[in-house]
């Protein structure tokens, strides 16, 4: 029977079929940071259990860490306590840490696939939502519970219900100035931040194909924001160039095995889905939202729609009370309007990529005066290729701030917040109320219109500046 | 988790809407590293006048001494927002084995099951019959029979469940224990795989 990309893997790792209730699914990878992990250590050692499979766990320091000195302790306290925690528990239950100070360590979704931990066919979890950034490689990977991270320490298995599968097939070419996260910001505006609840999604088509390995991780990463439980791409040539050759890929001997078992890994041709949807690339232009949920996204040249015209009560008062917390007003464009801060980072725009991206826009250039530039790299592997190629200089002659790797203003955990009030465009997932800073109001936008607005000090189409 | 057949209590109702995760346990909690001691913050700024535990608000009805019991009855949509899971634990650690709403969010839905805290989906009109008892009304959850009655009337309703949870609530097993139980045919897939 034809099947799915999704299916293959999925039945590959069922173990067991519970009547009447979920799937006994087999996991390859499981990854662990501080914030969801200390109560699923306490609950195996209550029951007087081991982790079972502690080969298989990776673990890493990211959501609460300072990224300004980390070699010095963590002044919050709480924070200490719970990164203290997590390198107490690894050692006890031998499991692998890249914490603060060690040379692999960073945003979790960050460096799974730089170091080849992440491959192909694998089913990989982590108490993180945006675990779904590894579907890249053509995984099935997802955001879990702790309760659930807990039954992945005990048995490395987790019981699921198998969810309904979606492709999204984007094809032709991209317009100039138009990347992956307008191609994902795009997407989830036409369907909502609801529109993919239930599903398991897989990205097809040329548009696709021609992207980077990074691309498509900024499109997997937010496949959680239109309510998805996770993204996916089939693997090709591009995967396989990516990932030889790192740290804990496949090494020689075993290398072409693999990948000829990985070539197995697509959706056979008369494979059905529960629902597809057709975009056309040439419609996509660069895009930011104005909102407080992802899909509250418009064209950088676009406008705020109209309230008055919204037919749905629901999404009509949704809208209006999102502009108010925004202090933007109905039917008006953003271009022009002045933001105070530019955070450049997170497990979505944080990657070298990115970063050289950025590093292209602003050489010769200097920031706005009024603005304030953030740069947080994904992982110390990145900061260090940064320094390599010379992009940190860059980044300094033109006045931005290069922090230390971890989660920083994504979620404004640690130290790292945007001030009440004011506007910040973040590379970032998320534009929840509050989640940069109490108050804090943020424009999603990919790595370039974040850079051209740093050099501005106004919203701006980027296409001006190339 | 400890086996959970029947309940029979009275009920503290929270006649409100779409209460969601940030306040069931808001989001300065989550940096704890164990499960307990969450029920003394669940609602923690509906309870608090400027979250000073000395200063219960009068007006909210976790301190209202007329209500008491171990079943939480909330209006509709009751759990949305982050998937934290902090808010069952909350729920479980403040003493409640049931809440009662007519419509709840999938994640909590989940989270609760997965914490011991049964998710009673009723009716709109059941609903409001319930926010009508005097607080002194006791109601009947039966796990097996899936049904929930209101003691004085006998007025009854039924409510879904899987098969497969409704085992684990019955006899205390969580998803953990059947895991384990299972490890043998774990360990053959793993063999399987090489
Ligand atoms: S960078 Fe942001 S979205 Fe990504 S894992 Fe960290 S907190 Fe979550």
């Amino acid at each position: 029977m034809a099947k799915t990309l999704f299916d293959k893997i999925w039945d590959k790792h069922t173990v067991q079929k519970i009547e009447d209730g979920p799937s006994v699914l087999y996991i390859d990878k499981h990854f662990i940071h501080e914030v969801t992990s200390p109560q699923a250590f306490n609950g195996i050692e209550k029951r007087g259990l081991k982790v079972f499979r502690p080969q298989q766990v990776v673990a890493t320091a990211d959501h609460n860490v300072p990224t300004i000195n980390q070699h010095l302790p963590i002044k919050d306290e709480l924070s200490r306590l719970q990164v203290q925690q997590l390198i107490e528990n690894c050692k006890k239950h031998h499991i692998e840490l890249y914490g603060l100070g060690h040379p692999f360590q960073g945003i979790v979704h960050v460096i799974g696939p730089e170091l080849g931990v992440t491959q192909p066919g694998m089913t990989i979890v982590c108490g993180d939502s945006h675990t779904s950034t590894h579907g890249a490689f053509g995984a099935v990977a997802f955001g879990i519970g702790t309760s659930e991270v807990e039954m992945v320490f005990a048995s490395q298995c987790l019981l699921q219900t198998k969810p309904k599968v979606m492709r999204i097939n984007i094809e032709g070419e991209l317009h100039n100035g138009v990347l992956s996260k307008d191609i994902i910001l795009y997407i989830i505006a036409q369907i909502t931040a609801s529109g993919a609840t239930g599903y398991f999604v897989e990205y097809a088509g040329s548009a696709i194909r021609s992207l980077s390995m990074e691309a498509r991780m900024t499109i997997c990463n937010m496949s959680i924001e239109m309510g998805a439980r996770g993204g996916m791409i089939a693997p090709d040539e591009t995967t396989f160039a990516y990932m030889k050759g790192r740290q804990f890929a496949p090494g020689n001997g075993l290398w072409e095995k693999k990948v000829a078992e990985w070539k197995e890994l697509y959706t056979d041709a008369d494979a059905v889905f529960d629902h597809e949807i057709n975009i056309n690339a040439s419609d996509i232009q660069p895009m930011i939202t104005y909102g407080t949920n992802p899909g509250l996204g418009i064209a950088i040249n676009g406008h705020i729609p109209v309230t008055d015209t919204i037919p749905d009560e629901g999404e009509r008062n949704n809208i209006i009370k999102a502009l108010k917390y925004m202090g933007l007003e109905s039917g008006k464009s953003l271009l022009g309007m002045p933001v105070q801060h530019v955070f450049i980072g997170s497990c979505t725009n944080s990657r070298i990529e990115d970063l050289r991206l950025v590093a292209s826009l602003v050489k010769g250039r200097k920031k706005n005066e009024n603005v304030q530039v953030m740069i947080v790299p994904g992982s110390q592997q990145v900061a260090r290729q940064a320094t390599a190629e010379g992009l940190d200089k860059i980044f300094k002659e033109a006045g931005f701030e290069i922090r230390q790797a971890g989660c920083s203003a994504c979620l404004g955990m640690n130290e790292d917040k945007i001030p009440a009030g004011e506007y910040c465009i973040s590379t970032s997932n998320r534009n929840f109320e509050g989640r940069q800073g109490a108050g804090a109001r943020t424009l999603l936008a990919s790595p370039l219109t974040a850079a051209a607005a740093a050099i501005t000090g106004v919203v701006t189409d980027v296409r001006e500046l190339i | 988790m400890i086996p959970l057949q029947k309940i029979h209590s009275r009920f503290v109702p929270l006649e409100m809407e779409n209460v969601d995760t940030d306040q069931i346990i808001p989001a300065r909690f989550l940096k704890a590293t164990t499960r307990d001691g969450f029920g003394k913050n669940l609602f923690r700024d509906w309870r608090y006048e400027n979250n000073d535990e000395t200063k219960p608000k009068a007006d909210f009805v976790l301190n209202q001494s007329q209500f008491s019991g171990e079943i939480l009855v909330a209006g509709k949509n009751f759990g949305c927002g982050s998937s934290r899971e902090h808010a069952a634990w909350a729920l479980q650690d403040y003493g409640f084995k049931a809440v009662v709403s007519s419509f709840f969010a999938d994640i909590f839905k989940n989270n609760a099951l997965n914490n011991g805290v049964v998710p009673v989906k009723v009716s709109d009109e059941f609903l409001a019959k319930i926010f009508a008892l005097g607080n002194e009304a006791t109601i009947s959850i039966d796990i097996d029979k899936q049904t929930i009655t209101l003691d004085a009337s006998g007025l009854q309703e039924t409510f879904e469940i899987n098969t497969y949870k409704k085992t684990c609530l019955l006899n205390g097993y969580d998803d953990i224990d059947y895991l384990i139980a299972n490890k043998q045919a774990i360990e053959a897939y793993e063999e399987k795989q090489v």
